[in-house]
């Protein structure tokens, strides 16, 4: 189940660089949303997975008894899928917004910023 | 006592609570936000106070034992940052009152602005690395929503490069946690600074290191992760320009400081020490470069904050207890000469109706004042004295001349005297030649609509941080010795841990 689970994040940040460097601003999101759920399944993965062993003192018991499932790397994550959620919301509509003001979904045409003044664009 | 660690983040948050319920009244926000801002800087002073005579306060959130719960602490870096960020969003908020637009304003731009100092304020008193990555994003959603607010074409271009750089090193913080939670089993500061040199895994530290580097790098515009910050700075109002270009950087600064005096020393961390200083000359120099190109006054102040964050950068990597106050040092002077050089460069162009350096000229004649106003944090940042960065700059040297980085300190000479001619750019095109476009000082339609009680409030944050700027100069040593005793805290971690920790350990 690990291995499965890193060979998966793997692929999501392969998928997510490759999409975040192309020119496409509907790539570029969905490059960023990969991007953020490798992390998320990453830090899943890293905690070390305990099957099947939520992590409840029993009835009658003072403390946790072995084995147990780490309940943090879940509060991370969940806390993290939460924020990730609120900003990519927030991304999608500004690059919506972005496309409809400037008529280009070409970030290699979105250089103005970055240009000295009666330089040729 | 320790109670007192919630205030700079509370007010905020509930002054922002309000000021949505009631969304109409946009006077009320006005009075809200500076009464709110005025208030924390009250309260930041107190707890810097109280740090300064009673030692390191810390408060268990919840009440949660403290490697597993949340655990806001003040030591003497954070109370100082603190009272920067306070300071800093005060006079923010008085330049505000004079500088934004009704629009804007109607926009929930006093709510933003108080949940981004809430955000800078909890990224600054936390000592749990996640709930630092939480703040870090309450900070960037609040600063993305400010920077397109308004929505020109420019800004939203702008915002495009800053979003995405911000939000990938964000999702490489939350990876570099996700692994120390793996290797350390615990994400509290004090914590991982007791365990991480008894781990096994020595080698996965060093990648999470790196990867910290990497996330603090950006947002921090550490040459070569900067592209973001020139790309979009100049293009949101000025107010909010100042307030990013002023406190935005240093948090990432911050975090550096934190991390690898605090968290990651020994072995590890010489390598990391190494990276920096490489990275802090090519910082110094590049930022500096693309300063001295621009005409555009927004863009060529931008490029300065990448060259300062080299100096900063450069002394934080030498590490010696000298190196480390000079860098605290620096930070505060930046902070205070970088906003006011921003606010100045709004009024300028209040005054002259345009952002080109080449456009404008003729201001001495009229306003000589506002020459004395400008050249203050001007040659302040530069580097002359008596004003403040001659003393950031002379520490830094000197503690870069002590540990033998001649090459570089060499480098960061060169670099300030290229510092000083952009400062004198702008002093020579906008205040002594004439201007090009005819006689009679051809004022920014702007400025002769704007009422003399609004002009008032407008000069008097510029007013207050100039005075700051010669204080800092002229009465060196008090501030210093603060910055000093900050350093030997940062470096000898003890104190810091048996605050979070309690004694047993």
């Amino acid at each position: 189940m690990t291995f499965l689970l890193a060979v998966i994040v793997g692929a999501l940040y392969a998928a997510g660089t490759y999409l975040v460097l192309r020119r496409s601003i509907v790539k570029v999101i969905f490059g960023l949303i990969f991007l953020g759920h490798a992390a998320n399944l990453m830090i899943f993965t890293v905690g070390r997975m305990t099957k099947g062993a939520p992590a409840f003192v029993p009835e009658g018991a003072a403390t946790l008894t072995e084995p147990f499932a780490d309940p943090l790397p879940q509060a991370l994550v969940l806390t993290a899928i939460v924020i990730g959620f609120g900003v990519q919301a927030f991304t999608i509509v500004l690059f919506k917004r972005t496309y409809q003001r400037l008529g280009t979904e070409d970030l290699d045409k979105m250089r103005s910023t970055d240009q000295l003044p009666g330089e040729e664009s | 006592m320790n109670r007192i660690i919630m205030l700079p983040i509370l007010l905020p948050l509930c002054t922002a609570v309000i000021m949505i319920f009631f969304r109409r009244s946009i006077a009320l926000h006005r009075i809200l936000n500076t009464v709110s801002t005025a208030l924390m800087l009250g309260a930041s002073l107190l707890m810097l106070g109280s740090v300064r005579s009673d030692g390191i306060l810390s408060l268990q959130v919840g009440g949660w034992e403290a490697p597993f719960g949340i655990t806001l602490v003040a030591d003497m870096l954070s109370s100082i940052m603190v009272v920067a960020t306070a300071f800093i969003g005060f006079t923010t908020a008085l330049y505000s009152l004079g500088a934004i637009d009704r629009k804007r304003e109607h926009y929930f731009y006093y709510p933003l602005l108080q949940f981004l100092l809430m955000g800078i304020n909890g990224a600054f008193l936390t000592g749990d690395i996640f709930n630092l990555y939480v703040w870090f994003e309450v900070m960037l959603i609040s600063s993305f929503v400010l920077l397109v607010l308004g929505g020109r074409p420019q800004q939203l271009e702008g915002a495009i490069k800053y979003v995405t750089l911000n939000l990938l090193s964000s999702s490489i913080f939350l990876a570099a946690v996700g692994i120390l939670y793996g290797t350390a089993g615990t994400l509290n500061m004090a914590d991982l600074a007791q365990r991480i040199p008894l781990l096994d895994h020595q080698g996965l530290l060093s990648v999470v290191a790196v990867l910290f580097m990497i996330t603090f790098g950006v947002k921090a515009a550490i040459f070569p992760l900067f592209f973001w910050l020139p790309a979009s700075y100049h293009t949101p109002p000025i107010a909010i320009a100042a307030i990013f270009g002023g406190l935005l950087t240093k948090v990432g600064v911050y975090a550096i400081m934190r991390f690898f005096t605090t968290i990651f020393h020994g072995q590890d961390a010489s390598f990391i020490h190494q990276a920096l200083l490489i990275a802090s000359a090519f910082t110094m120099v590049v930022g500096v470069l693309g300063a001295v190109a621009q005409y555009d006054m927004r863009k060529l102040l931008s490029f300065h904050i990448i060259s300062q964050i080299g100096y900063m950068i450069f002394a934080l990597a030498i590490q010696s207890p000298l190196a480390i106050a000079g860098a605290l040092f620096y930070i505060i002077h930046n902070i205070v000469a970088k906003t006011n050089l921003f606010y100045l460069s709004g009024l300028i162009r209040r005054i002259k109706g345009s952002w080109d350096l080449r456009e404008i000229g003729g201001i001495y004649r009229f306003y000589p004042m506002l020459g004395v106003l400008f050249l203050v944090p001007a040659l302040g940042l530069a580097g002359i004295p008596p004003l403040s960065g001659f003393w950031a700059k002379f520490v830094v040297v000197k503690a870069g001349i002590d540990s033998e980085h001649y090459l570089l300190v060499g480098i960061a000479l060169c670099v300030s005297m290229l510092t000083l001619f952009s400062m004198i750019k702008i002093w020579n095109e906008a205040f002594w030649k004439d201007d090009p476009r005819g006689e009679g000082g051809v004022e920014g339609e702007e400025y002769l609509r704007t009422p003399s009680v609004k002009k008032a409030i407008i000069v008097l944050p510029i007013v207050m941080l100039g005075c700051l700027t010669v204080a800092f100069g002229l009465w060196f040593e008090p501030f210093f010795e603060l910055a000093d005793r900050t350093a030997c805290e940062l470096l000898d971690r003890g104190a810091y841990i048996d605050a979070v920790m309690g004694e047993r350990s």
